[in-house]
């Protein structure tokens, strides 16, 4: 219980990550929110690549906690220009409305 | 022992408290603010377990650029206010039932991928003979980074440039009526457009149209 192991922060990780895919599931506001979401998700893909970093004494993981922090920024940038462009072309973004695609 | 395992709760709970509020609450700004919370207990455990390169590093582009990014569209659209209607429209939404039982059956694997689950013990062994040092976190980070992952390191640079190029490409627009400079038309005039002799006669004055 007091011990700290691998498989809390591993445990951590898979609640981030289902809290994220429940947001993106039940979302009904708008899609910023959808954004965070998928932030959210690669958050715990960070914890769980740095936690096994750490125990198991390999830096990939980390190294590769950099790459995906430079691809979630680069990600969220170009997510968050194209919800401007839409709400400039359509005037709202409440998931609901956005029914371009007939989804 | 004790005291991290004290913190690993308190920063955990105070993560996962913050990341259903990012879900669940009503306003997007509040989302965004508990968004930054969560990120920054996240990078106190990756402090506390070591890795506090990429937990400063955390707090830098997350809280400091993709956070405040964030907040910086959700004040400019005027969103803020939309009232969250989770489970009220429920005739429009039929597949709020069905995420709900993806994403418990998609924790409850993890769960047991978590729970069964042990890595030969032989493993850790190996690793922890090649790559034990002095040094600091951040040292050992840039002498694997930019040695054995410099190709990956300049692609994502590449990535980021795109990203920048990608994302004022797509939010230019034209306005119309805004006096711009057009430089090849500046550059390229010639001396008989831009300049005209013009005979003044004396008490007259002379007229300009431009």
């Amino acid at each position: 219980m007091f011990e700290v192991s691998l498989g809390h922060y591993l445990t951590l990780g898979a609640i981030i990550f289902t809290i994220g895919v429940i947001g993106i599931f039940l979302n009904r506001k708008n899609v910023i929110v959808i954004l965070m979401s998928i932030e959210l998700i690669l958050l715990a893909v960070n914890i769980n690549l740095v936690s096994f970093s750490i125990f198991l004494q390999d830096l990939s993981g980390q190294i590769f906690t950099l790459f995906i922090l430079t691809v979630a920024a680069a990600e969220a940038a170009i997510g968050l220009a194209i919800i401007v462009v839409y709400y400039r072309n359509a005037g709202t973004i409440r998931v609901e409305e956005i029914e371009n695609l007939k989804g | 022992m004790l005291a991290h395992a004290i913190f690993f709760y308190f920063f955990s709970f105070v993560a996962i408290i913050s990341a259903i509020m990012v879900t669940a609450s009503k306003n997007t700004v509040h989302s965004v603010f508990f968004l930054i919370l969560d990120f920054i207990s996240i990078s106190c455990l990756f402090i506390m377990i070591g890795a506090e390169f990429l937990g400063m590093i955390m707090l830098i582009v997350y809280v400091g650029a993709v956070a405040v990014l964030f907040l910086f569209v959700v004040m400019m659209l005027n969103v803020a206010q939309q009232k969250n209607q989770w489970f009220k429209s429920s005739d429009t939404s039929t597949h709020i039932p069905i995420g709900l039982i993806v994403s418990l059956i998609i924790f409850f694997e993890l769960i047991i991928v978590i729970g069964g689950w042990k890595y030969k013990p032989d493993i850790i062994k190996n690793f922890s003979d090649s790559q034990i040092s002095n040094s600091t976190n951040t040292h050992t980070i840039g002498s694997v980074l930019y040695t054995e992952y410099i190709h990956l390191f300049q692609i994502s640079g590449m990535i980021l440039l795109v990203a920048m190029i990608g994302a004022i490409v797509l939010t230019f627009r034209k306005r119309e009526g805004v006096k711009r400079q057009n430089y090849f038309s500046q550059i390229s005039r010639e001396k008989n457009q831009g300049v005209e002799l013009v005979e003044v006669k004396s008490k007259e004055g002379v007229k300009i149209d431009v």
